[in-house]
């Protein structure tokens, strides 16, 4: 097994902010990581920093094996993203938005309908426009969008948010699956205790640092 | 890259499609401000008819400004920037994508407000060809300088007012050149129109060469 | 620079500018002389011809600071292409040349609708010197104000760099197309009166102020730089605190 993500020491300034305090983090492939820790602990800026979104100002961070000091643009494509928002272009129909972000990571459109089906998406609701869609509904699009591109490493913000039990479920699954075929999961959540199950590793974060490890030593 | 281009320009327009905000919205307010120029100059037919060309560019502006805006309102709504920065699709794709798709957009407004000033100022069209060359090379300038400074002022507070503080000095030449080679081609001024058209080519040239070479720039955070 | 940041009074000054700031001082004084008595009035302009000595240097001065900073700019998107912290110096002399750039546009401006108003009778003719120089002043604004808003630091300095680029290749349209616009079609408006013959004690004083102008801006951008790294120093050191207060509560709290 190799590390999917090797961070050390890593400092990361926003603005004139340090979201990431000397951090020090270690990810094999396939595994599900939890990071837990309270509002404003850093866990969102982890994902992005991850993401190559946000840069790294000093220490050591490797991500799929690109240096992320040398280039935090070139792991972007084998990464699914989901933040807070769930990037969806809500004038679009829910089967063109799916499809269009198909298309931009290099996948087939004829994928899409696989990954809206996996999701749980009802078939009668794909060509309703985005923007009449409910919290939950849109969750799932925002999903399958990420489902489509078969991303070597996953980084969910609260990707249970707004979502029922049976999505929720439904989602651990998929998850469970991806990291079963190899890729690797980091999702944060603070609330619920429920989602610690799925989870094959739980960190917390305090004061943009990792403060606890359940797979520590 | 051309396909990612056009996969980007699709999406877009595929949005005003469902949204029909150029369409809906804007086209009508830059039909109005034609009336409202009549207004100002009290419908002086013989003022109207020689400064057709100028107002005529000056609703364009407006219309654009508000396009340009909303493609990039687009792209902020939702953090749809982020899954687009986490996409494969290169820096050079989204600058063509985007810019072609505003393209479609100011020429579809063009072409609601080159009949409004046929009718409203009782214009007559001597010089086709001059029209549609300046028209285009105009269109050009402002998608890719509205593609610049869109992305630039995209997703800030003061995006509304800032974006045209940007804008309208980089486009005033453009505005001035497209004024009087739509003089000559309306027959109200005679001759050097292709030299204004020629002028506009050139700016539109200019720009998309900077833009091409300084979009990657702009578009990354942190 | 360094003496600055490194000096426990945060002070901008340095022997070598302190120099600098009297030499400035005293050329300004000696130009105002030359300019306001030495130097003779015009045959045809009279006492008027006496605001070239200001206005020409301060254009002068405006292009001088705005091609600074696009070199500034450029060197800034080569360096930090490569590492995104790096080029910071470049990025400021571009915003303190742009500062004053923006300044003796302003001044440039005033003098010239001043002596307008006493050779061509009005304060404003649309002549094409006139009018690029009031697009050139609001293109300028424009990139001061984007300069201000509050983003990433490297994301304004890359936006404010491209921008200043872009600016600058514009100068060169603005300039033909307002050139164009004033002659291909109105001969006659540009005919608003003889441009001064240069010669002499004139040209001398022209001359000197020129320098003069120069010293001083000079000065001015060293300042305006020093400044911007100072304020750059204490969002730094605030930085630093706040890392250090943010690792503290952390690990108190565990």
């Amino acid at each position: 097994m190799s590390a999917v993500v090797e961070f050390e020491r890593v400092v990361s300034i926003a603005g004139s902010f340090p979201v990431l305090t000397g951090l020090d983090l270690r990810v094999e492939q396939g595994e599900i990581l939890l990071v837990r820790g309270e509002n404003g602990a850093g866990k969102t800026s982890l994902l992005r920093a991850c993401a190559g979104l946000i840069s790294v100002n000093s220490g050591n961070a490797s991500v799929l094996g690109f240096d992320m000091r040398a280039d935090r643009r070139a792991p972007r494509r084998y990464i699914g993203l989901l933040g807070h928002e769930n990037n969806l272009y809500r004038d679009l129909r829910v089967s063109e938005h799916v499809e269009f972000r198909a298309a931009s990571v290099g996948a087939k459109a004829s994928d899409t309908a696989a990954a809206l089906e996996q999701v749980g998406f009802p078939q009668q609701l794909w060509t309703v426009p985005i923007i009449s869609l409910s919290a939950g509904q849109r969750r799932k699009v925002a999903i399958a969008s990420l489902l489509v591109g078969r991303p070597q490493l996953w980084l969910l913000d609260e990707p249970h948010a707004a979502l029922d039990t049976e999505s929720r479920k439904n989602l651990d699954a998929i998850l469970k699956d991806a990291s079963a075929s190899g890729a690797t999961i980091i999702f944060v959540s603070h609330e619920n205790p429920t989602t610690k199950d799925i989870a094959s590793r739980v960190v917390t974060m305090d004061g943009g640092r990792i403060m606890e490890d359940s797979g520590a030593g | 890259m051309l396909a990612e281009a056009l996969l980007v320009a699709r999406k877009d327009l595929r949005v005003e499609r469902r949204a029909k905000i150029a369409l809906g919205q804007v086209a009508p307010l830059a039909l109005l401000i034609l009336m409202v120029f009549a207004f100002a100059l009290d419908a002086n037919s013989s003022l109207l008819e020689r400064g057709a060309g100028g107002l005529y560019w000056l609703a364009v502006l407006y219309g654009g400004t508000l396009l340009i805006q909303r493609s990039f309102d687009v792209e902020t709504d939702d953090g749809n920037m982020d899954a687009l920065r986490m996409s494969g699709i290169g820096s050079t794709s989204l600058f063509l994508g985007k810019a072609s798709a505003l393209f479609v957009q100011i020429t579809v407004l063009e072409l609601i407000l080159g009949p409004g000033i046929v009718l409203l100022y009782n214009v007559r069209v001597v010089d086709w060809v001059l029209l549609f060359a300046a028209a285009t090379a105009g269109t050009v300038a402002f998608s890719v300088c509205g593609v610049l400074w869109g992305v630039m002022s995209a997703g800030l507070r003061v995006r509304a007012t800032l974006l045209p503080l940007l804008l309208v000095p980089v486009l005033a030449p453009v505005l001035l050149a497209g004024s009087r080679a739509f003089e000559t081609a309306l027959g109200v001024r005679t001759g050097a129109g292709w030299t204004w058209a020629g002028l506009m080519f050139v700016i539109a040239a200019v720009h998309t060469a900077v833009g091409l070479g300084a979009f990657g720039f702009l578009l990354e955070e942190g | 620079m360094t003496a600055a940041a490194n000096s426990g009074a945060k002070m901008t000054a340095t022997p070598i500018t302190r120099v600098l700031g009297v030499s400035a001082l005293a050329a300004t004084a000696l130009m105002a002389v030359l300019g306001l008595v030495v130097s003779p009035p015009d045959v045809i302009q009279g006492e008027a011809v006496r605001m070239l000595y200001i206005h020409v240097p301060s254009i002068w001065i405006a292009y001088g600071g705005f091609a600074l900073t696009s070199i500034s700019s450029i060197l800034f998107l080569r360096r930090s292409r490569r590492r995104p912290d790096q080029g910071r110096h470049y990025d400021r002399l571009a915003g303190s040349a742009a500062e004053v750039g923006v300044v003796f546009t302003a001044i440039t401006l005033i003098t010239g609708m001043l002596w307008g108003k006493v050779t061509w009778g009005t304060y404003w003719q649309w002549d094409a010197r006139l009018t690029t120089t009031v697009l050139l002043f609001v293109t300028y604004l424009g990139y001061l104000a984007l300069r201000r808003l509050p983003a990433e630091p490297t994301v304004r300095s890359r936006r404010a760099a491209v921008m200043a680029l872009i600016s600058f290749i514009n100068v060169p349209i603005v300039h033909y197309s307002v050139d164009w616009w004033r002659t291909l079609h109105q001969k006659a408006s540009l005919s608003v009166g003889r441009r001064p013959e240069i010669t002499g004690e004139m040209y001398w004083t022209l001359l000197y102020s020129m320098l003069a102008v120069t010293i001083l801006a000079t000065w001015l951008i060293i300042h305006r730089y020093r400044v911007i790294r100072l304020e750059e120093l204490r969002d730094e050191e605030g930085l630093e605190a706040l890392i250090a207060s943010r690792l503290n509560k952390a690990v108190g709290s565990h």
